[in-house]
């Protein structure tokens, strides 16, 4: 009992409790969610679609999660950053107005870097908003949110850009000869850079400092905010991460889809890892497991035939239980009730 | 004379957590007169107004107020409204964006027979309310467009229309220039005049002296008199708010501290910040320990604020070991070799939610910069040591800071500067809200650092703290440094100091 206690106390806990109960679901429904086979030389599956759809938001996540820690805000601008990033690649690889293509213009590694430096640089455009004019996240991000993906369809003028170049779909298909999804990698290599980052330099614990008490960290020699724009930089550039794996899945960049509607499920990750939108403390382990929650829920809905119209209202349905169950209210009022009956079965002997 | 009494407060206690914010205070108001509350910070003036207008609930004692029944006990700011007390705060609580009369009607708008507001009918009134306190402004203009000074009268005003017998302001001063404070001062004796009683909480000696009729000191949550401000010479009451009386100032040796003639570390000369600290000049030597005093407000935080970056500053020159600062943020004097342990411990200092570790070795980290992590099994080692050598009581280094208690927190934060190795450690109200032991631990401290060939910079509100550990004192007086005792440091001397001319 005393060990139970212990490791429902742990942060982590809830979330992976979530992740869980999306699975049991699937187990008792249909334990074929589990099953995975090898067709063509590529795994197949439900669960390997999991992890592999859920790239992009668990890379997103990566960065919204600082975001969040170091300013008590969210970064809204990151899906379509996404999309700019990709609309830029394919630019570059293209050449400018051309439809579709099979030869590339420039080495593919620096279309890529391209796009992931756009998306840097739009990181850096919300970071100096924020950072330096204190401008509020959400209405910092708002700009990009709504510029980003008319600035990407300018560079694709007004077109969707087609990159039929084989080694283009590597980044969000699969590399020859490899069973695994690509952008299971990918996010394997974003976790691990940025969690590196995080441990081996001081980062994390500034990042914390500023979260909590930016008046304070500043005194103690921290420079708030430089701490605050990386972490915006560095969203940026996950952004332009996720907007690569995007448009290499189809090919293209089409501006007016890639990652729409991401940067709330990138937000929602975040709240679902168990982190306080407030800022301050934050687990980034948490973050990831509710990026690959979220997207347990979608590929479950669509394995049970739910329409894709009709998903979001399931998703929201339990979206809320989710939250309302790692609510400090609900936690206390559980707490409450345990502790009436205990009393009451005292009262008994 | 009984019967002039409008309200009187008796025996009022209030605990929070782990302090008693009052102990048995209490308060007499009466009808037409200013009555000053004075006190030194945490002495619980605030407390004891919030009491009275129901935003904090008194544990015990009783209120009673002259035409209402019985033991009063206010729930909400509304209740105290409805009885006549009524409250204006230092920071204006009203709209910045709607005209003068909407905010002075504001939920009781007059209305037309049809239900619809009555602008000209609220406008005219507002010019009559306005008028009244001998103030004209058009009432139309939205109110962002007037001085803070006439913003408050708008307070005060929406406060005295309606029907309101007590008037309490709490700190209504401390944003106003001279002017301004002759404006405010008027409209306070007209309402005197016209029977209404106020409660005045400053910090200002002079204003006490040039509108008040009656003084009552308060002490560490206690009541310690009420005077006639004719009966209390500024002097006296200095003395009363700090807790010495004169007759018994048992002479306190201080030590005698070395260096005197030690090499000069620190020279300021002339720096300022605009709008909490006029220009000063400041020297300290290696090994010496040098005491800021003053009242709380006449600038002795926002002088070493001003010395170590926290705000920077806009003139003048810095010169440490005989090298040219230019400092423009925190670590630039932390590089240098300086450390500021901020008054405000929970606002400046503290970061709750990370552990006494991360909390002690922030300062040290951010000197030697982001990529220069310091390891953890060196983190422990540091962590540990501080731990041990300031008796932190802590269950453990990686326990959240929130969770220790104040005088814990504190030397935490102390801890975070000593691991830097400073050569100059700025330490404002170090003491302030712990207890005794833990205090005379840190002023030990202090001589043994100074000992050590640190050079510290000591703030205090307790006199005799500062009497016991400094060989020098900066006197600070409105935002200014207005002196410098450094031979026969007694109690009298600084008071008298600290009072300035006058009385």
């Amino acid at each position: 009992m005393k060990n139970l206690k212990k490791v429902t106390k742990q942060q982590l806990f809830l979330p992976i409790f979530c992740l869980f109960l999306v699975l049991l679901v699937n187990l008792l429904k249909d334990p074929s969610f589990f099953g995975i086979s090898i067709n063509n030389g590529v795994l197949y599956g439900r669960i390997i679609d999991v992890l592999n759809r859920g790239s992009e938001i668990a890379i997103l996540a990566v960065g919204q999660t600082l975001v969040v820690a170091v300013s008590a805000g969210t970064d809204i601008s990151v899906g379509s950053v996404m999309s700019l990033a990709a609309c830029g690649t394919c630019m570059v690889l293209a050449g400018f107005g051309v439809n579709t293509t099979s030869t590339i213009q420039v080495p593919l590694i620096i279309g890529i870097l391209f796009g992931v430096a756009l998306g840097g640089l739009c990181g850096a455009f919300n970071g100096a908003l924020v950072a330096k004019l204190k401008i509020q996240p959400m209405v910092a991000t708002l700009i990009l949110y709504t510029a980003a993906r008319a600035i990407g369809l300018l560079f694709c003028n007004n077109q969707i850009t087609y990159i039929r170049y084989e080694p283009y779909k590597y980044l969000g298909n699969f590399l020859p000869g490899c069973p695994i999804p690509t952008p299971i990698f990918v996010t394997i290599a974003v976790i691990i850079v940025v969690m590196l980052f995080l441990k081996k330099t001081a980062l994390g614990t500034y990042i914390q400092s500023v979260g909590i008490n930016s008046r304070a960290a500043k005194i103690a020699g921290l420079n708030s905010d430089m701490i605050c724009f990386m972490c915006y930089l560095i969203c940026g550039i996950c952004a332009g991460m996720a907007g690569m794996v995007a448009s290499s899945r189809i090919y293209c960049a089409d501006s007016n889809n890639i990652g729409l509607n991401y940067e709330l499920d990138a937000i929602l990750a975040v709240a679902l890892g168990g982190n306080s939108l407030g800022g301050g403390r934050f687990n980034m382990a948490g973050s990831i497991i509710g990026a690959y929650t979220i997207q347990a829920i979608t590929t479950t809905l669509l394995a049970m035939g739910v329409s894709t119209d009709q998903a979001p209202v399931v998703k929201a349905i339990i979206v809320i239980l989710i939250v309302v169950v790692q609510s400090p209210v609900f936690k206390s009022w559980l707490g409450k009730r345990q502790a009436k009956r205990l009393a009451l079965s005292k009262e008994a002997a | 004379m009984e019967n002039d009494e409008l309200i009187t407060m008796r025996d009022i206690t209030k605990t929070f957590p782990g302090v008693i914010a009052l102990d048995h205070a209490q308060l007499t108001l009466r009808k037409g007169e200013i009555h000053a509350l004075m006190g030194e910070n945490g002495a619980g003036k605030s407390t004891i107004i919030k009491c009275l207008t129901g935003v904090y609930n008194r544990d015990s004692g009783e209120v009673h107020m002259e035409g209402v029944e019985g033991n009063i006990n206010c729930h909400s700011t509304e209740d105290a409204q409805k009885i006549g007390i009524a409250t204006v705060y230092q920071e204006v609580n009203l709209c910045p964006n709607l005209t003068v009369a909407e905010n002075l009607f504001i939920g009781r708008e007059p209305r037309t027979k049809a239900g619809f507001i009555d602008w000209k009918q609220m406008n005219r009134n507002a010019k009559k309310v306005m008028d009244g306190l001998e103030i004209s402004i058009d009432v139309t203009q939205t109110l962002e467009n007037y001085s803070i000074a006439i913003q408050q009268m708008v307070a005060i005003a929406r406060a005295v229309d309606r029907d309101c017998r007590a008037l309490i302001l709490d700190e209504p001063t401390s944003s106003l220039d001279d002017k301004e404070v002759e404006k405010l001062f008027r409209v306070m004796r007209q309402l005197r005049d016209k029977g209404v009683g106020i409660i005045f909480v400053t910090h200002f000696l002079e204003q006490v002296y040039e509108v008040c009729d009656r003084i009552t000191v308060m002490r560490n949550g206690a009541f310690v008199g009420e005077y006639t401000v004719a009966e209390l010479p500024r002097v006296k009451l200095v003395a009363a708010m700090l807790g010495k009386d004169f007759d018994d100032l048992a002479a306190i040796k201080n030590e005698t501290m070395a260096s005197a003639d030690g090499e000069v570390l620190l020279v300021c000369d002339g720096m300022s910040h605009k709008g909490t600290i006029k220009p000063f000049n400041f020297k300290i030597r290696k090994g010496e320990v040098v005491g800021i005093t003053g009242l709380l407000g006449s600038g002795r935080s926002e002088m070493v604020r001003c010395i170590y970056g926290a705000d920077k500053s806009q003139s003048g020159k810095e010169t440490m070991k005989g090298e040219e600062l230019k400092i423009k943020a925190p670590i630039d004097s932390i590089r240098k070799g300086m450390g500021y342990l901020p008054d405000d411990r929970k606002a400046d200092g503290c970061i709750g939610d990370l552990s006494v570790r991360e909390n002690i070795i922030l300062a040290l980290q951010a000197r030697q910069g982001m990529f220069h992590t310091i390891p953890r099994a060196k983190q422990n080692e540091i962590a540990d040591e501080f731990i041990r050598e300031l008796s932190i009581k802590t269950p453990s280094r990686e326990t959240a800071l929130k969770q220790l208690s104040g005088g814990n927190q504190q030397k935490v934060i102390i801890a975070r500067w000593l691991a830097t190795h400073p050569d100059l450690l700025i330490l404002d109200e170090p003491t302030r809200g712990i207890d005794i032991g833990t205090k005379t631990e840190i002023q030990k401290m202090i001589l043994k650092l100074a000992g050590e060939g640190m050079s510290v910079i000591f703030i205090s509100s307790e006199i005799d703290e500062m009497l016991r550990t400094c060989s020098r004192m900066c006197v600070m007086r409105d935002g200014e440094k207005v002196g410098e005792i450094d031979h026969e440091l007694t109690q009298e001397n600084v008071m008298k100091a600290i009072a300035g001319g006058g009385n």
